[in-house]
């Protein structure tokens, strides 16, 4: 499927919403959390065949968070990203657990170093950092002791 | 006279209990939790706990300069640093857009196609020694051949394990004269020694019942579950990133991608195995074609990508290896993330768990061939 055949069809599907650009030959959409679990039930759907999730991550930007969803298709040979941006006062957002299983571990981690929560997701506790550990270390206004 | 052994008073009263491997344990690898429920010796539930091994190294990465981040990509996935190393300085190279000399980009295919062998070496000899069949002799084989990449690694870099050879732009340093004989030469003996493996571990009758049809998983769980390498292959998805999104140099290159059907352990460990010879074939391609030039490109000393961010991925030994980079301007990362393929490798395996036997989660984990050190980050 080519970039612009892909960009015509999310313009369709999005309504209106969104962002839709292209950075470095992929396709990148930018929605908000509201817009999310509609359009990722839209990917996975034969429609667009987006049945690879390979990444999900997300950075403390100065202004918001955003989450970050990279996607391939096997059948179509094409590439997604899309982003999500939620407010830093309120840091959730739907999961896509239930859609794509390899959310799974992918945003306990987020949600353990950035504080992010993920809405439905069936258990969101730490994973990396020990149970009790304080803090989210991946957010620009965590403090630690550099000693360098 | 028998009396009947199931009336009330003879049953056996029966619970399950709760078993917990690791975190110290020689066969998973390092320092990785699994607890299990067991009913019996069969896994009613299982639940890995991982992170006994986490070193903020994307915390890390931001306050560093973008080529002080390669000695930290080396060591998440210790077994196979060049290729962790080559993820990185392609994703910042793609963000720069700039482009790798000729030299520089066979030189990295040699390289990384040695830690491919050299990765799937380890998997293999480990995994045949945590099944048990033949205790440590066939790792001791592997690690022979092994020893040999390290050495040739060690004539380049200068280290056996954790190499930073890889640099933004192209390669650290040119091969010495003596590399492409003593590549040649490995590459001439090492066939026949890898015929040996095998006759002590997938030619073996016990071997083979002990992985076949154990912790299968189906293609499209494996795809849904982002499973990928050898794993992935395992379970007939025919996906390799060598081939479906060719990065450096590969689509110059013959080779096939072996794909077995069945999803369950063995097909996993047969893949592996295939994947050696098709190695030692991109090699040789390699060397015939290397051309002669400079083996960087010409870089500032201070490396300051454009804004913006990127996504990069590469076909790692263990799997899909992807580094998501966001850059402010600054020769600083503003965000590194590194999609760890062993991290999400184990995702499915406490489901594939369920059902099996307390042997067989060794069998199985050891199948997925993890890297603690990659899948803590």
């Amino acid at each position: 499927m080519s970039n612009d055949k892909l960009k015509d069809m999310l313009v369709a599907d999005l309504g209106g919403k969104g962002e839709i650009t292209e950075f470095l030959s992929e396709v990148v959409v930018t929605i908000t959390s509201k817009e999310l679990l509609d359009l990722a039930n839209k990917l996975k759907s034969d429609k667009y065949d987006f049945d690879f999730l390979v990444n999900l991550t997300a950075v403390d930007f100065e202004e918001n968070f955003t989450v970050v969803y990279n996607f391939r298709s096997l059948s179509n040979k094409t590439k997604l990203v899309l982003r999500v941006v939620i407010s830093k006062e309120e840091p959730s957002l739907p999961s896509v657990i239930g859609i794509w299983k390899t959310a799974d571990w992918q945003e306990r981690e987020v949600f353990d170093l950035l504080g992010i929560i993920f809405t439905g997701h069936p258990e969101l506790h730490r994973i990396l950092l020990a149970d009790d550990f304080e803090g989210y270390p991946l957010r620009k206004d965590y403090k630690f002791d550099s000693r360098r | 006279m028998c009396k009947d052994m199931t009336t009330k008073e003879h049953t056996l009263k029966t619970q399950e209990f709760t078993l917990n491997i690791g975190p110290q344990h020689p066969s998973t690898h390092g320092v990785f939790r699994l607890v299990l429920t067991l009913d019996g010796e069969t896994i009613t539930k299982a639940e890995s706990v991982v992170g006994y091994l986490h070193r903020g190294i994307e915390k890390l990465a931001e306050a560093r300069t973008y080529t002080q981040v390669i000695t930290y990509t080396d060591r998440m996935d210790y077994l196979s640093a060049m290729l962790t190393n080559l993820g990185y300085v392609q994703t910042v190279e793609k963000l720069i857009e700039i482009k790798v000399p000729e030299r520089a980009e066979y030189i990295r295919i040699i390289m990384a196609e040695l830690q491919r062998m050299a990765s799937h070496m380890v998997a293999i000899g480990s995994y045949v020694q945590d099944v048990g069949i033949t205790g440590t002799s066939i790792f001791m084989y592997n690690l022979i051949d092994r020893e040999k990449i390290l050495d040739l690694f060690e004539m380049v870099s200068g280290s056996r394990l954790t190499y930073s050879y890889m640099r933004i732009g192209g390669v650290a340093d040119d091969l010495p004269l003596e590399f492409i004989p003593a590549l040649e030469k490995f590459l001439d003996e090492v066939p026949a020694s890898i015929e040996q493996y095998w006759a002590l571990s997938s030619k073996n009758e016990i071997f083979q019942s002990r992985l076949r049809g154990v912790g299968v998983i189906s293609a499209e769980d494996a795809i849904n579950y982002g499973f990928s390498g050898p794993n992935l292959r395992g379970s007939g998805v025919d996906y390799d990133l060598r081939k479906a999104e060719p990065y450096g140099i590969y689509d110059r290159f013959d080779f096939n991608v072996p794909v077995l059907e069945n999803g369950d352990s063995l097909d996993r460990f047969l893949c592996r195995g295939a994947e050696l010879e098709q190695s030692i074939k991109i090699i040789r391609q390699a060397i015939k074609d290397l051309p002669e030039g400079e083996v960087i490109a010409k870089m500032p000393k201070v490396i300051k990508p454009p804004k913006g961010e990127v996504y990069h991925q590469i076909e790692s030994s263990r799997g899909i290896l992807g580094y998501y980079i966001v850059s402010d301007g600054s020769s600083k990362p503003y965000r590194m993330h590194v999609r760890r393929p062993s991290f999400i490798n184990l995702i499915p395996m406490d489901e594939m768990l369920v059902g099996l036997k307390l042997a067989d989660a060794i069998t199985v984990l050891g199948s997925i061939d993890i890297v603690l050190g990659e899948v803590d980050g």
